[in-house]
């Protein structure tokens, strides 16, 4: 029935949003606004254009820090699951900066690269590469042997196997490093524009709480989550439509 | 009559370590035959069609394939896997070409000469349906497909219809039987069950584990040509599942 | 890798990494980055330090905070979602969005609600670990086989005990999986949330570190941060393995 669960989504919705207009309207805090006042100030941004030019800012570091650790991290990532040696030299550094909490580097960069743009796409880069590199690596090297013997069987080169083979095998994983990559890149995205300097969608948030516009401030976190979601949303039905096939069709199963 | 062999190999040992997985094994495999490699799991029969194929080295000893002496993948060989090995984002006809496209065949051709044996394994029709949309048994069709349409003169079958259910399995045994009597090919078909390799085979060489060696050779010769359907009702076929079951039985844990 | 026939063990090469930095260091291509000799002779004397050991201790205490509220609250929720299909489909959606959404955004509005202090760290930390302890517990219960169930109650098993004795052990593989990979994510949401919040714990050491340039000191504490994430997420990779033995054959 995709009635009940289009149903039960909404009622979801509405239960969550009700509770946070009600939690408003007591007040549980002074800097707690209601729902509706939160929606209310989110158009006049959106209706005034701060909005768009504030996320017109924050994007930049983070298309062009997403964007260089998709290619470079992919690169990466086919080399070291490709190569024995590569794998023993780069994937310690790779797993302990995917479980270390980078951002301890975040006054670093800003030491060393100031607080311009090139620091925010770094600190992005930081953030979305360690996931990307990880995926891809592990997806070449987990390819079924038997495709790859099948490969070899029907007389296809080295270049063949990694082309025809490895890489269309590991798409799949390699896309959803991707994705947890554009996740993670998000999450510096923000960062840096709170941590650095307050631009863009930061600077909405941290002037409008210096000035206790609370609405303003929670309808700014309100769609930085929402754009996110929404993308790593669309991200993942890409996902599933690209690669129908590809997640079945091993015979496991 | 014997007919002379296709296909030898000479004191084959592998080793892997420590542990002696063939040792000094030598067999014959007559032209235009099927000889079944039969025996407990772990005895290495699919250890020996994967060096006949080139996928594997031997630790010593050579494999000859019409007097050539086998250093890896040829021709003049071709594979079908266990598991299928099907390329899940291709579709059944890419996967079929995929021998034809790895010797560097042109697309039109290709697909004409796929198409040929798509149609001859029974396909007709599924030319671009995907393996995920398929059934097990129409899968390994595909791999079969694939076999026969890069025309080698040896086709090296491992445990082709273990992973399809009995019905299917039984259709694939008859179907197998007319292959034999038509392609003018020398079959190497590796299998666990007794009835199936005395249904199908010309020859039938029995492995012993730790390590292999040939046991026996046994030539089925009154009931090749009565007909599929008399096969299994015949006394020197049930003689011979009786004799192989005996002198396994020791061997079954 | 191996050489000469012999197998070098995974992380051999942070050690020719750790040379190439000591080498980079003593060349003096740049103040960012002092020799490895010279980072870890600070690293000792910093770890006395009392300002060092407040950091930490502050740290610790709002990461076991963090994590206990995580686990306590997330795996029962999750159980809960897995057993009650209303539950599960109005939930759901919401952990969803919590999982992936940049968490990082809601730390301003934890700093106005909840003050400058200890409380918003540790709320920054059970938010980053619990929604992936919701998700695999919920996963865990939902995978577990329907035979296994009937089994308990053709055995006449009591709902409690068919809970305690099936349920939690057959969920158990995911639910630590699920807990490992929360505690990975609050490592790095304790220090988000200091570094944001800056007054408490290694985020004001931070600052009082870049703000004095010293990058010695900033190389040794970042180590030894990195290598207590590295080893909790080993330690706990490894109790994920010991159970994993029958994860597979379930």
């Amino acid at each position: 029935m995709p009635n009940r669960s289009l149903f039960l989504k909404i009622l979801s919705a509405v239960i969550l949003f009700g509770a946070w207009e009600i939690a408003g309207r007591i007040p549980v805090s002074y800097a707690f606004p209601t729902f509706l006042e939160a929606m209310g100030a989110l158009f006049r941004m959106a209706g005034d254009g701060t909005l768009w030019t504030a996320y017109a800012e924050t994007l930049q570091p983070l298309v062009v820090g997403v964007a260089i650790s998709a290619v470079l991290g992919i690169a990466i990532g086919l080399w070291v699951g490709l190569s024995n040696v590569f794998d023993w030299l780069f994937s310690p550094i790779f797993i302990v900066m995917q479980a270390a909490p980078l951002a301890a580097l975040i006054p670093l960069l800003v030491l060393a690269y100031g607080i311009g743009l090139t620091s925010k796409v770094l600190v992005v880069c930081i953030m979305a590469m360690p996931v990307i590199v990880l995926n891809t690596s592990s997806a070449v090297r987990n390819t079924p042997e038997s495709m790859k013997e099948m490969g070899r069987a029907f007389l296809a080169s080295e270049l063949a196997i990694i082309l025809k083979i490895i890489i269309p095998a590991a798409s799949p994983v390699i896309f959803a490093g991707l994705r947890l990559g554009v996740s993670a890149g998000f999450i510096g995205a923000i960062l840096a524009e709170l941590k650095i300097t307050p631009t863009g969608v930061g600077d909405i948030i941290t002037y409008s709480r210096s000035i206790a516009d609370y609405p303003s401030m929670y309808a700014a976190i309100f769609s930085i989550i929402l754009l996110a979601v929404l993308f790593l949303n669309v991200l993942e039905k890409t996902e599933t439509v690209l690669f129908k096939g590809n997640q079945r069709g091993y015979v496991s199963d | 009559m014997v007919p002379e062999s296709a296909v030898s190999t000479r004191n084959i040992s592998k080793n892997y370590g420590d542990v002696e997985a063939l040792r000094n094994l030598s067999l014959e495999f007559p032209r235009g035959q099927l000889t079944s490699l039969l025996g407990p799991s772990g005895c290495g029969k699919t250890t020996l069609l994967k060096i006949i194929a080139g996928l594997l080295q031997p630790s010593s000893g050579e494999v000859e394939v019409n007097g050539h002496t086998v250093t890896g993948p040829g021709p003049d060989r071709a594979f079908v896997f266990q598991d299928f090995a099907l390329l899940p984002w291709a579709s059944v006809i890419r996967n079929v070409a995929f021998g034809l496209e790895m010797r560097g065949v042109a697309k039109s051709e290709r697909e004409a000469i796929a198409e040929r044996y798509i149609r001859e394994v029974g396909l007709a029709g599924f030319e671009h349906a995907y393996p995920h949309e398929l059934s097990g048994g129409m899968r390994q069709r595909v791999g079969l497909a694939r076999a026969l349409s890069v025309d080698a003169q040896v086709l090296l079958m491992d445990e082709p219809f273990s992973a399809v259910d009995e019905q299917t399995r039984r259709k694939f045994q008859e179907d197998l039987l007319g292959l034999v009597q038509n392609e003018k090919k020398t079959f190497i078909f590796v299998t666990h069950s007794i009835e199936e390799a005395v249904y199908v085979s010309d020859q039938i060489a029995i492995l012993l584990p730790r390590p292999s060696r040939v046991s026996e050779i046994i030539r089925p010769s009154g009931f090749r040509d009565k007909g599929a359907d008399n096969i299994r009702r015949d006394p020197e076929y049930l003689d011979i599942v009786d004799q192989i079951w005996a002198s396994l039985r020791s061997y079954v844990e | 890798m191996t050489v000469f026939g012999y197998r070098l063990p995974g992380m051999s090469s942070l050690i020719v990494w750790g040379l190439l930095w000591e080498i980079v260091g003593q060349m003096g291509l740049t103040f960012f980055i002092p020799p490895l000799s010279e980072v870890i002779a600070t690293l000792f004397a910093v770890i006395g330090t009392a300002a060092f050991q407040k950091a930490l201790a502050e740290t610790a205490y709002a990461f076991s905070a963090g994590v206990f509220f995580a686990i306590t609250i997330g795996i029962p929720v999750g159980i809960l979602m897995g057993k009650n299909r209303l539950l599960d489909e109005l939930l759901l959606p919401w952990v969803n969005v919590f999982l992936s959404a940049p968490l990082t955004a809601l730390v301003p509005v934890l700093m106005v609600l909840f003050g400058f202090g200890m409380k918003s760290i540790v709320i920054t930390t059970t938010l980053f670990g619990i929604w992936i302890i919701i998700l695999n517990a919920r996963a865990g219960v939902k995978q577990i086989n329907r035979s296994l169930v009937e089994m308990a109650h053709s055995f006449g098993a009591s709902p409690w005990n068919a809970f305690t004795k099936i349920y939690l052990w057959a969920a158990l593989p995911e639910i630590l999986g699920g807990v490992r990979i929360g505690i990975i994510r609050a490592v790095k949401g304790v220090i988000i949330g200091q570094l944001l919040i800056s007054i408490v714990g290694f985020g004001a050491l931070f600052e009082l570190y870049s703000a004095n340039f010293l990058m010695a000191h900033f190389w040794a504490v970042l180590i030894v941060l990195f290598a207590l994430a590295f080893t909790i997420a080993e330690f706990l990779a490894y109790l994920e393995r010991r159970v994993a033995y029958y994860a597979a054959k379930r």
